[in-house]
């Protein structure tokens, strides 16, 4: 799901859960500071940390094989208006989980326009120029051939 | 006579507490962080997080200081954690296809759309000792180019559209897990691949150049050779959809490999496979040669009895936690097994010495 790369898309929830749980920890907790105060939530999991099994395709397009496991943090939480928020992250940041959660919530009521500029809209934009500097770096790379006039003739 | 040991624990932590101090080396020069050998020392890093079978760099790198740069060490105390965390559930397959591409080379197709794109690599440089690297170097800039921003198609797709290569026959089954069931042979090409995407990759270059030396020939070309991100996808049953969960970066290797026909297939090229966690290149081109090797038997191939070819030989022997845990606990004590074995040599050498003076 290339939900980083448009700023002006909507939304949605597959999309926004996908995006906080690839963006690095730090830039979230960043984001959260700039929404200001938060509501207090119920824990309906604690953050628990775990892995998921990385399944590659044999060929690339072939049968399914597992080709090893990454680490992985989920809770889920609900807050005082009933909204229920599930994280997903990559890695061991059980706060990284938390806010994950919280920005899950936060989107699915009253506050989803707020969320979607303070928080969503500047992380993709961040990654979106990661990946963009990091695609430019790697065109740099490709080999220009030309081919030298043959003797032959 | 068997005699019970104790004793050794007094010994046993001062040598652990030597061995912090070894590892913390010389105090005037800085203690280094797990976050430097994480970004600096990157590819150790990624070898351990492919052998140890999980990806998280921060963890590798912990793992690497606690090994003092030991990566079998390092490998083993990212097993034994792994082995304390709950698994939530298996990812979608990657799809390789959509990978964002830091290096994409082929040297089969000059010209494959997307181009040859050499990304940070080690070839091509001389093999000099880099002295600029002992002083306090400048930051390092790399140049950029027009960005790529659509998928880089797969090689092999164009030699499929001709029908001159194998097809991977496609697949929905849920693939065995060896780190859930004890290895069974004879394996299918999924365990195999699981067993050689986390075995040591010395083992594996050293198995993969004897096929070319000869060992169980493949005539194997590189198709294509990637490294880059990849969207790791999942499905969240109490959600009841998929989401992206983080992002890996892989090395995928496709040899293509001639391939003469056989009693059951035609003439045509055949492929070998190699996906590795992280930037490990070496690892997943020696991958792909050993998985065409190991594929003699499906391909209707004749097996020369070469070590690459025998999947028993191959996948017990690939993996270095095994391997380094039978080898090296030889050290341990074996007194009581040493004296039974001491107590035999002489009573042999005993009834020989006594029938040799019978004998004069």
């Amino acid at each position: 799901m290339s939900t980083d790369t448009d700023q002006k898309q909507s939304w949605d929830r597959p999309g926004w859960m996908g995006l906080l749980a690839r963006a690095p920890a730090k830039q979230v907790a960043e984001r959260m500071v700039a929404l200001g105060p938060l509501p207090a939530h119920d824990w309906l999991r604690a953050p628990e940390v775990g892995t998921v099994m990385l399944r590659g395709r044999a060929g690339g397009t072939g049968a399914p094989f597992n080709l090893g496991e990454m680490t992985v943090t989920r809770c889920a939480l609900r807050l005082a208006d009933g909204a229920v928020g599930h994280g997903h992250v990559q890695g061991r940041d059980k706060v990284h989980a938390m806010q994950a959660a919280l920005l899950d919530a936060l989107m699915q009521g009253a506050r989803a326009a707020d969320v979607t500029a303070t928080v969503l809209v500047p992380l993709a934009a961040a990654m979106a120029t990661a990946k963009a500097t990091r695609a430019a770096k790697a065109a740099a790379t490709k080999v220009e051939f030309f081919t030298l006039v043959r003797g032959e003739d | 006579m068997y005699v019970a040991v104790k004793g050794g624990e007094r010994a046993i932590d001062n040598a652990h507490a030597w061995l912090a101090e070894e590892r913390r080396g010389d105090v005037a020069v800085p203690e280094m962080s797990v976050a430097q050998i994480r970004e600096q020392l990157a590819l150790a890093v990624n070898r351990v997080m492919a052998e140890g079978s999980l990806y998280d760099p921060d963890l590798a790198a912990l793992a690497i200081k606690q090994a003092r740069g030991d990566l079998i060490e390092a490998i083993f105390l990212i097993r034994a954690y792994r082995t304390t965390l709950p698994r939530f559930g298996a990812s979608r397959p990657l799809d390789t296809a959509s990978m964002a591409c830091d290096r994409r080379v082929s040297a089969t197709f000059k010209d494959a759309p997307g181009g040859q794109v050499l990304g940070p690599t080690f070839d091509y440089t001389h093999r000099l000792l880099d002295f600029k690297l002992m002083a306090d170097g400048d930051t390092p800039n790399a140049p950029q180019g027009a960005a790529r921003h659509e998928a880089t198609p797969h090689i092999t797709q164009f030699l499929n559209a001709e029908g001159l290569i194998q097809q991977e026959p496609a697949s929905d089954a849920t693939p065995r897990d060896l780190t859930r069931q004890p290895m069974q042979l004879p394996a299918d090409r999924a365990l195999r691949l699981q067993a050689l995407a986390r075995a040591d990759e010395g083992f594996l270059l050293s198995l993969a150049y004897s096929t070319q030396r000869g060992f169980g020939r493949t005539h194997a070309f590189v198709g294509e050779l990637r490294i880059g991100a990849v969207t790791v996808e999942m499905d969240i049953p109490e959600l009841g959809f998929a989401i992206d969960l983080g992002e890996v970066t892989l090395t995928e290797c496709e040899t293509v490999n001639q391939f003469t026909g056989s009693k059951t297939e035609p003439p045509q090229f055949t492929r070998g496979y190699g996906l590795v966690l992280g930037q490990t290149e070496r690892k997943a081109i020696s991958m792909s040669l050993v998985d065409r090797a190991l594929r003699w038997a499906e391909l209707g191939e004749d097996n020369i009895g070469a070590p690459a070819q025998d999947e028993e030989f191959v996948l017990m022997h690939c993996d270095n936690i095994q391997a380094t845990g039978f080898l090296e606990h030889i050290k341990l004590p074996h007194y009581v097994d040493f004296q039974s074995e001491l107590e035999l040599i002489r009573k042999l050498r005993a009834a020989v010495t006594a029938g040799q003076e019978a004998a004069e």
